[in-house]
């Protein structure tokens, strides 16, 4: 009687394997999480600044996020840069500029619609009450804009995770490369595609789903 | 830049961005189709449909469209389960955007004031006119700009079609680079040819959301 | 002898096991007008809510000329026809001039001929003043202007019993009064009401009868005059001290 295809996952290390794989999208995902927030903080004070050309420069960087997919900015990092500039990068270098340079943009926004969410009159009845400004953002203005931020920004992350996939496309073994040599090992076994495709599926909704949840509570919890 | 050589190749990309748009496009229509049925479904608390529909929900948004498209085109095969290249696009776009078109649908459902449902109720409507004439028009108002972001979003996302044996535009770029070699005039028409694509839609966008603003829908509780 | 209407009969309702109504009972005849008073939180809210199945009640039944209405779950929209409900906060439905919103209920839910029911629905625009608004978006009327415009939306309807739930509360005080002689002209021409108000001399007004509950229970009921003058419970005296001011020059 022959095994079903999903049995090869449990043979030697397969599913090592895959999950060494799921690791190298992860590590690109959390690496530009880490930067995203980090950059993103400084996107979102020059979007608020009052001057014109920041407005500007923050306005074309957030378009040309927003119009261009992700595929396409890997592919001018990836393949135009070398060509443009000489600089051979790898994969997942490219990969780390690229979505740094889309979570930064996108953090950004978020950052500066949360902290222009909270109602002047906020500000002013703190200092009314004789608070001081460090108090007044200590205690009044970064807890309300954390509330805004934080389930847009888990989110955000979501999405990160699950755009990280794309690396595939510039030669980054990463879970579906794997998967794909794996099922190239057991090439007698008709269904293995099957069951590698499906467990790859799986296990980005594991990792990606508890986020998803924890910001929708916290949505709700906040609202 | 090559412009002769960019010249030369225009009708490949006008062909690949037909293809890119026509699935798309097929994608996006069917993602308002199944959003809008799993959002009333949930809507009218269905026995089974409507956990179906939320579980549906879940899986499509927390996993990322390359995954489902290898789940579908090399995976389903294996069992029996064939789709052509194309459908394969539509399906796996679909089942994506359906899922986000549910969720802009659900949030514009959910900003209809209570009041407005019960004023509905009053007049003696049954649960389907009320749905139809009182809150389904303000709910679309409201669902615009959330609708219109995942089309460009959808759209964006075809970029992934190439895994698929399809010419869509990415395909046609990464066909000319590897022949070629000329990467800069090939990735320079690959983002003029998403701009073309993405930028009336987005200004389409801007129109219908404007109108709406005229139209001066909600706000008119102060209580 | 004139029809009884409404008929409550010993209802109960509680929220998270706060008892909100706890045994009202109350009957409205053909024509009649009964205004509830109360402080805030009552229940004067919640039982016209309950007449109109918004809310269910836990037990205790409600009937709407001898045919019971409370308890059901399916066609409530039907019953619904016959009651005419207006809350403070006008509900007009923003996206429609003022004549579809008048028109949706007749047409949709009465399957009455548009032309018809326009034709009414103008001469009642003209009974309250708003004969030109008839085509206007609602953004663009003031908010007692919207108020009229939700009386005459139930009203169209024809229903047997109109429920008023402080239907000025959110209106500026100028505007107060122009809504509120509207209630008392539909009040004249014989229509049967329920009427929840804060607007204590309005009620003395309009009312042929009124209702004082307090903590979810009728605590006493007779003709205007009688209540407002001379309330025999303590607290209704005390009630209705509370929308006086002492003086700062009284000893």
């Amino acid at each position: 009687m022959q095994d079903l295809g999903i049995s090869i996952l449990f043979k030697g290390v397969n599913f090592q394997r895959l999950m060494g794989g799921l690791w190298v999208t992860l590590r690109l995902a959390l690496i530009t999480i880490g930067l995203s927030c980090l950059f993103g903080l400084l996107f979102g004070m020059l979007m608020l600044s009052r001057r014109k050309i920041a407005h500007i420069f923050c306005r074309i960087w957030l378009e040309i996020v927003r119009f261009m997919p992700q595929l396409v900015l890997l592919y001018i990092v990836y393949f135009g840069f070398a060509r443009l500039f000489g600089w051979d990068l790898d994969g997942e270098t490219s990969a780390v500029i690229v979505f740094t340079f889309w979570g930064t943009a996108e953090m950004g926004d978020l950052i500066r619609g949360a902290l222009t969410s909270i109602p002047r009159h906020q500000t002013e009845s703190a200092a009314a009450l004789g608070l001081k400004k460090s108090q007044i953002y200590l205690h009044v203005l970064i807890p309300q804009t954390m509330r805004r931020l934080l389930p847009q920004a888990i989110n955000l992350s979501t999405r990160i995770i699950k755009t990280t996939a794309l690396v595939k496309m510039i030669n980054v073994t990463e879970v579906l490369k794997v998967g794909q040599q794996i099922i190239g090992q057991f090439y007698r076994q008709p269904d293995a595609a099957f069951w590698v495709y499906f467990v790859i599926f799986l296990l980005y909704f594991l990792v990606c789903w508890p986020f998803s949840l924890l910001a929708r509570r916290l949505e709700k919890r906040w609202a | 830049m090559d412009v002769a050589f960019i010249l030369a190749h225009v009708p490949d990309y006008l062909s690949g961005a037909f293809v890119t748009l026509r699935f798309g496009l097929y994608g996006v229509g069917c993602s308002l189709v199944l959003g809008l049925l799993c959002c009333l479904l949930r809507y009218f608390r269905v026995p089974v449909l409507r956990q179906i529909a939320g579980g549906y929900i879940e899986l499509a948004r927390n996993t990322p469209l390359l995954v489902q498209l290898f789940f579908l085109y090399a995976g389903l095969p294996r069992v029996g389960i064939r789709f052509s290249a194309e459908a394969c696009a539509v399906i796996g776009l679909t089942f994506l955007g359906g899922a986000y078109m549910a969720e802009a649908f659900r949030s514009g459902i959910e900003s209809v004031d209570k009041a407005q449902v019960e004023a509905g109720a009053c007049i003696g409507l049954t649960r389907g006119q009320n749905i139809r004439y009182v809150i389904f028009p303000q709910a679309l108002a409201t669902a615009v700009p959330a609708l219109f972001a995942n089309v460009i979003f959808l759209i964006k996302e075809t970029s992934v079609f190439s895994v698929l044996a399809m010419m869509d535009l990415m395909n046609v770029a990464d066909t000319l680079r590897t022949s070629g070699g000329r990467t800069t005039e090939v990735l320079f028409m690959l983002v003029a040819a998403y701009l073309l694509i993405l930028l009336p839609v987005s200004v389409l966008a801007t129109l219908v959301e404007r109108r709406l603003r005229y139209a001066g829908f909600g706000n008119q509780h102060s209580v | 002898m004139s029809d009884t209407i409404l008929r409550v009969e010993n209802i109960y309702k509680s929220f998270d096991g706060t008892g909100v109504l706890r045994g009202v009972s109350m009957e409205i005849r053909e024509g009649e007008v009964v205004v509830i008073v109360g402080p805030s939180g009552c229940g004067k809210s919640t039982l016209l809510r309950c007449v109109n199945g918004l809310e269910t009640i836990d037990s205790g039944s409600i009937f709407l000329r001898e045919e019971k209405i409370s308890g059901r779950t399916k066609d409530l929209h039907l019953v619904r026809q016959k009651i005419g409900m207006v809350f403070q906060s006008y509900d007009l439905f923003p996206h429609m001039k003022v004549m579809d919103n008048l028109l949706l209920g007749p047409t949709k839910a009465l399957g009455r001929p548009r032309a018809e029911a326009e034709k009414e629905a103008l001469e009642m625009l003209e009974r309250v003043g708003l004969r030109e608004k008839a085509y206007a978006l609602p953004r663009t009327l003031s908010g007692g202007q919207k108020q009229r415009v939700a009386l005459v939306r139930a009203m169209l309807m024809r229903p047997e019993i109109l429920l008023l739930d402080e239907i000025t509360a959110a209106l500026d005080p100028e505007m107060v009064s122009e809504v509120l002689n509207v209630v008392i002209d539909l009040a004249r021409s014989g229509m049967t009401m329920a009427i929840v108000t804060h607007e204590m001399r309005f009620a003395e007004a309009v009312a042929d009868r009124v209702l004082f509950l307090e903590d979810g229970v009728v605590l006493e009921e007779g003709r205007p005059e009688e209540f407002f003058h001379a309330p025999k419970t303590e607290r209704a005296q005390r009630f209705l001290q509370s929308f006086t001011y002492a003086s700062k020059r009284e000893a």
